[in-house]
């Protein structure tokens, strides 16, 4: 499946003019150049990022060492600082609103990728999906605190009351927390994963589709044996996308999470993250707190790093990796 | 393909996910419209055309606009697509083209993909300790230092980058196989073939990411507070403080005064206006320069 | 398309590039006094179109960054520069001028009450320790006579970015309480034992709007321009007093200024004087090397301090005293 293509023989003169020839052969040359150079300079850009943000980081590694991941106070007064609490709520946020997003942008994508509607009504659609990209994300906040926050404190407070015993209802609901915190990052992201699920699915070929109808498939055989397996990988691009703003968010969630350096399995407690901290903390920081916020950013890219590790080798695995045809 | 069930049985079902499919998104485009819904409510009611070339007001005062702020988001923008789309569709190609399946492939991706999930703020925070910071950095005879829109545009680069490289590599990967062999065939070289055949089958859904990216950069706030911070007047050129949207509706959606309050939600209006008609138009070029 | 882009925004550009003698001067810094700072610097370029000021909140921490790489012609701080800092200007010193105060109010939501909940200088530390829990707790309802309040657990909402108004609220809880300096201490960004973060003044004032039995702390602007309840509080002279610029001034009158001109209000004498007042700083350059600058800055700290005052009230930030003024129109003389 991934044999590279051999370059083809030099038989290009056969059908072009010499000099032609020439000047398309040095052209492919600066070509296939630059799109090596593009790359790694992608790859350099990242280095240069954690460089700087690690030199940054240094007098805070030094104090602290890896006792900061497990620290679970952020004492700004005392210079005493620890991740844990900031990492629990990066990866149960962006975790929850990843799992809310993901099966409804898929869902979206396959109501407007299949003939369900009139192609304008569809496009329409599709346009109103992705714009909601550019939503600011102060004014996903305010949306978030007046009217997420009002629907979820009082839901919030009812299950808290009535199923108290169970672990993710253990506390009454403050106004902000994890619920709404999720909530609202799940509909932010909800544009990328629609999108772009939405041209992983349209790339299913049309032969194909019908090929299967002649056969006698419903819509929903073709949907889940054809289109979705073939688009599996697209939409697999797509929540890690989504899981990336997710995870590096910060105005809305700090607007939203309740900013409180705590674990609590609860969905309602207040609870903080890694980019939201960052954000809050960072205008009026300074000396040792500005490198401890740097280290917390570094582990935030760590954090990145390790998850997409992570999927991609279960994504291997199942052998979901079904990218040509 | 799997038909073995009875033909009723997975028409049964098959409707039954029609409608399954039609509710899910009819669910999700509730809070989709809410948001939208609040922004057009409080934004499009308070609109006077003025704003659009009116200079900021200050705390307490009647009228003005955010003329100043728009330009700024257009240009910084600009800079950050400039600087991301070529460079992110020249990596997707190089990933899909020149070096798929390679070693090297794999970790260029696992880069755009930690790049992906930088918070917006440390982009700002790099450009800052990079460019910002270096009063007078002249290089090619400009100055990239102090609180620039170059800087500005700089910082949403990055952040646009990794949504443009992954989501063109996807586009490209779904370009049929047979495309490029048969343009192979026919002689042409890969320049040619990529130029020619896959970036143009794949460009509809190229744009879609470079819409997503251009979207996302238009709406943060965080990149830029630090790296072009911001002005009540009108710029002069790329090397001063520039005003954004972003950070207007940043400054003023924190105030107690209601003219600056109404603008923000204006100014968000405004601003996805302008991402859908980009939208609208980059997809109307593509299709028709196909 | 993009070269439509491009060119749309080139034609913008020439058509609106200023003429070239016009000064610029770029500042940022505290948020808390940014409203009043654009508002001066919005009715002194109509007044002088030669002068154009550019201020942008973004924090006392990273204002006091851009001041000390010379990237600013001027910082602006809440918590003025400690010695340290200044050490780390290099050209020349650090003069440090008073511009504007403020006062910080403590807004709740208590249903059933109206009027002015009276707050005794135990109490308010003891809430936002976590000691006091309940509405009806009898401190509370001994120092309010005649209100009946509601059996509602408290809940404390905090500023969880870090600030100014936070620096001031808890350097005077500190004073005054030493349980609270022992326990939670003062800064810009601190820990509290109980209660929620909301961002910004907006974001406080909204937790206390959404969820009944909520306190918090906001400026006496935000809360005056939203008609949020401000409580009364007990000063050190043992009198409650509500905040306004009358009870603010009278604080501020207490404070006799340093040679620095750095002095924190954390508990001001008399009897009127309301207890939470501060004032902000600006952040300048003793010399000034760039043609222009200093007579600029110091052309607008006056204008600032004369003129700019009587806007104070207004936008709900307190006038400074005429003896604050002399100071400080002595310190802006001095800028070469």
């Amino acid at each position: 499946m991934q044999t590279e293509t051999a370059p083809p023989p030099a038989a290009s003169t056969q059908w072009i003019g010499d000099k032609k020839a020439q000047r398309s052969k040095v052209f492919d040359a600066f070509f296939s150049w630059a799109t090596f150079a593009a790359s790694w300079g992608t790859v350099a850009l990242l280095v240069w990022i954690a460089l700087q943000v690690g030199y940054a980081a240094l007098p805070a590694v030094k104090q602290y060492g890896l006792g900061f991941i497990v620290g679970r106070e952020w004492d700004t007064n005392n210079d005493v600082y620890g991740a844990l609490p900031l990492i629990y709520g990066t990866l149960v946020s962006s975790a929850l609103a990843l799992l809310i997003a993901t099966p409804l942008g898929v869902a979206i994508a396959i109501f407007l990728t299949e003939d369900y509607l009139p192609l304008k009504v569809r496009s329409v659609f599709k346009f109103l999906v992705e714009l909601l990209a550019a939503i600011p994300s102060v004014i996903y906040g305010l949306w978030g605190i007046y009217i997420v926050i009002p629907i979820t404190t009082p839901m919030g407070n009812w299950l808290n009351a009535h199923f108290g015993w169970f672990p993710l209802f253990s506390t009454p609901s403050n106004g902000p927390g994890f619920l709404p915190a999720a909530f609202v990052l799940a509909i932010m992201i909800l544009p990328t994963i629609a999108a772009l699920s939405g041209s992983a699915l349209k790339t299913t070929p049309q032969a194909l589709k019908e090929g299967a109808a002649a056969l006698g498939a419903t819509r929903w055989d073709v949907i889940l044996q054809i289109s979705l397996p073939i688009a599996a990988s697209g939409i697999f691009g797509a929540a890690v996308l989504g899981l990336g703003r997710a995870m590096g968010e910060t105005m809305a969630l700090a607007m939203l999470v309740g900013n409180n350096n705590q674990i609590s399995a609860s969905l309602f407690a207040p609870a903080n993250t890694i980019a939201s901290l960052l954000a809050n903390h960072f205008g009026e920081a300074t000396g040792l707190e500005v490198a401890a916020l740097m280290y917390l950013s570094f582990i935030l890219m760590a954090l990145t790093l390790g998850i997409n590790a992570v999927a991609e080798l279960i994504l291997e695995r199942t052998g979901a990796t079904t990218r040509h045809l | 393909m799997d038909l073995s069930r009875k033909p009723r049985v997975r028409l049964i079902f098959s409707r039954a996910m029609d409608i399954a499919v039609g509710f899910v998104t009819l669910a999700a485009l509730v809070p989709l419209a809410s948001v939208l819904y609040m922004v057009v409510r409080k934004g499009a009611g308070n609109l006077r055309w003025s704003m659009l070339w009116e200079l900021p007001p200050a705390a307490g005062m009647d009228g003005g606009g955010f003329g100043n702020a728009l330009v700024g988001t257009l240009l910084m923008v600009a800079i950050g697509a400039a600087v991301s789309v070529p460079t992110g569709i020249l990596t997707a190609i190089f990933l899909t083209e020149y070096s798929l399946g390679s070693k090297s492939a794999r970790l260029i991706r696992f880069c755009a993909k930690i790049l992906s999930g930088l918070p917006s703020i440390l982009a700002g925070v790099f450009v800052f300790g990079v460019l910002v910071i270096n009063r007078d950095l002249h290089l090619w005879g400009w100055n990239f230092g102090g609180f620039s829109a170059i800087a500005g545009g700089g910082a949403l680069g990055i952040l646009m980058l990794p949504i443009v490289i992954l989501s063109a590599e996807e586009a490209l990967l779904r370009v049929p196989r047979f495309l490029r062999e048969a343009s192979l065939a026919l002689g042409a070289n890969r320049t040619q073939t990529v130029l020619h055949i896959t970036l143009p089958a794949a460009i509809s859904t190229i744009i879609t990411g470079v819409m997503l990216a251009v979207a996302r950069a238009a709406g943060e706030t965080a990149p830029i507070l630090f790296t072009a911070l911001f002005t009540s007047y009108w710029i002069s050129s790329l090397h001063e403080p520039t005003a954004s949207m972003a950070v207007l509706i940043y400054n003023f959606s924190s105030v107690p005064y209601d003219n600056m309050v109404n603008m923000a939600w204006s100014a968000s209006f405004v601003l996805i206006f302008i991402v859908l008609v980009t939208n609208i138009v980059s997809h109307l070029v593509a299709n028709r320069s196909k | 398309m993009k070269n439509l882009f491009v060119l749309t925004i080139l034609a913008v550009l020439s058509i609106c590039s200023v003429q070239a003698d016009t000064i610029t001067l770029n500042a940022s810094g505290a948020t808390f006094p940014a409203p009043i700072y654009n508002r001066w610097f919005a009715e002194y370029s109509t007044a002088h179109p030669d002068v154009h000021i550019n201020y942008q909140g973004v924090g006392s921490g990273a204002g006091i960054k851009s001041f000390t790489g010379d990237l600013t012609d001027f910082g602006a701080s809440d918590a003025a520069m400690t010695d340290a800092e200044m050490a780390k200007v290099t050209d020349g010193g650090v003069v440090l001028l008073p511009m504007t105060a403020g006062s910080i109010v403590l807004s709740y939501n208590v249903p059933g009450v109206t009027g002015a909940i009276q707050l005794p200088r135990d109490v308010y530390p003891a809430i936002f320790l976590g000691t006091i829990t309940k509405w009806n707790d009898p401190k509370i309802v001994a120092a309010n006579p005649g209100v009946t309040m509601p059996d509602l657990p408290i809940t404390v909402a905090y500023r969880a970015d870090g600030s100014g108004t936070t620096f001031n609220f808890t350097s005077h809880l500190a004073a005054i309480s030493a349980d609270f300096k022992a326990k939670v201490g003062s800064g810009k960004a601190v820990k509290f034992p109980v209660g929620v973060g909301g961002k910004g003044n907006d974001g406080v004032a909204a937790l206390i709007k959404q969820t009944p039995g909520t306190i918090g702390y906001v400026e006496y602007g935000y809360a005056m321009k939203t008609n949020l309840p401000m409580a009364t509080l007990q000063n050190q002279a043992g009198k409650f007093v509500a905040p306004s610029p009358d009870s603010g001034s009278a604080a501020l009158a207490q404070v006799d200024l340093p040679a620095n001109l750095r002095a924190f209000v954390t508990d001001p004498t008399g009897d009127a004087s309301y207890p939470m007042v501060t004032f902000t700083w600006w952040l300048c350059h003793t010399t000034y090397t760039k043609p222009g600058v200093a007579d600029a800055i110091k052309a607008l700290a006056t204008w600032c301090l004369t003129d700019g005052q009587k806007l104070a009230p207004d936008l709900g930030y307190l006038p400074l005293p005429a003896s604050v003024v002399t100071k400080v129109q002595a310190a802006v003389s001095t800028i070469k």
